[in-house]
């Protein structure tokens, strides 16, 4: 048996149908098999579309042909143990889901919602891919995407922390002298 | 908002009130929660929405819940009263604990508390530091909160977590990413 590589599909507390249709098609089958992927992990959220091409009416889990492993479920009280497990995630872009993958060092693609309107999810994602840390991907080019990622060259993404912003409140609230804050001040 | 509190020194950033939003049933538990863990002694401010530091000692966490401003679906003429009791709740919550800092991450929530609080500071009744912190999420434009508070300039500290935005935008101050 092969080692195990996952990948996992997360939509967040939402839905987002366009990227559950883009993941369940052979097309995809064929390139998670194509690159080694042994298990497919879809948390599929509110939306009303549920895996048809990839599992049987009504499964939640199932071992293909190809013998690729997926499963389904809606939502869980946390990913944690699934972001761990996987060897790349699939986001709908939310900040938080982009957030706990980059920093538990996963390989991570980015689909932002084209339906939402006031989309700062899709600058953070062009943000992050511009830094190299990510790939991004409209749900039609997610096959493409998963094909072409070489995951060996996504930068590490360098976790931050909050020590800058507390040492500038300590400063501003007169906790400490100023001077010892590290903050950067435009104009 | 959890994790910068987490970072403070809770015993001098103390007693801890938390605002949340009544829309908003997960974050005041969370809240709540995290100070169970770091327990008696661990007290400082901040919310999914927005906490204050007040002078008082010996006190442990407290959480406040705003009511919403607009129910979806409510007309507007009902929401005008529903806006102004909200106003006047957050106006109350801020007199009542007279925090000494005021620590916002931007839901539409902190815009009430953060109102009062810059009222009550011109009139002299307060004395508080207002510390907006942006979401992270902000890449290239500030969200509707920071645009208000930077317009009002009714923050001491508007903070953005990317070196770009605190460029683009004056009186924002990059210190560094949260996550």
């Amino acid at each position: 048996m092969p080692a195990r590589k996952s990948v996992l599909v997360t939509v967040g507390t939402t839905k987002f149908e366009a990227l559950i249709r883009a993941v369940d098609s052979r097309a995809f089958e064929n390139a998670l098999v194509a690159k080694g992927y042994s298990h497919l992990v879809i948390q599929k959220g509110a939306g009303e579309y549920a895996p048809r091409v990839l599992l049987p009416d009504g499964a939640s889990a199932a071992t293909l042909d190809s013998g690729l492993k997926v499963e389904c479920f809606d939502f869980a009280p946390s990913l944690a143990a699934h972001v761990a497990d996987a060897a790349l995630v699939i986001s709908h872009a939310g900040s938080g889901s982009i957030f706990e993958s980059l920093t538990a060092g996963k390989a991570l693609i980015v689909v932002p919602n084209p339906l939402l309107m006031d989309n700062h999810q899709a600058e953070l994602g062009s943000h992050l891919r511009a830094m190299g840390v990510l790939e991004c991907a409209a749900p039609d080019e997610l096959t493409a995407a998963v094909l072409q990622l070489d995951t060996a060259k996504l930068k590490p993404y360098t976790r931050g922390d909050a020590s800058g912003i507390v040492a500038a409140i300590d400063t501003l609230t007169g906790r400490v002298a100023s001077g010892s804050g590290k903050a950067e001040r435009a104009r | 908002m959890l994790m910068m509190v987490g970072r403070l020194d809770k015993a001098h950033y103390a007693p801890r009130v938390w605002v949340a939003a009544a829309s908003d049933r997960m974050s005041g538990a969370k809240a709540l929660a995290l100070e169970a863990e770091w327990g008696p002694g661990g007290s400082g401010g901040g919310s999914g929405s927005g906490g204050g530091s007040s002078s008082s000692s010996s006190k442990g966490p407290v959480l406040e819940v705003i009511p919403r401003s607009r129910e979806v679906g409510q007309s507007y003429v009902t929401s005008v009263a529903t806006t102004l009791y909200s106003l006047a709740f957050a106006a109350w919550v801020v007199l009542k604990h007279r925090p000494q800092l005021l620590l916002v991450n931007g839901p539409g929530t902190c815009i009430p508390v953060c109102a009062s609080a810059f009222l009550f500071r011109a009139l002299c009744l307060l004395d508080c530091r207002t510390v907006y912190v942006e979401s992270i999420a902000r890449v290239q434009r500030l969200s509707l909160s920071g645009r208000i508070l930077r317009a009002a300039r009714a923050a001491d500290a508007l903070f953005v977590q990317w070196p770009e935005m605190a460029r683009r935008f004056g009186g924002t101050t990059y210190a560094g990413r949260l996550y």
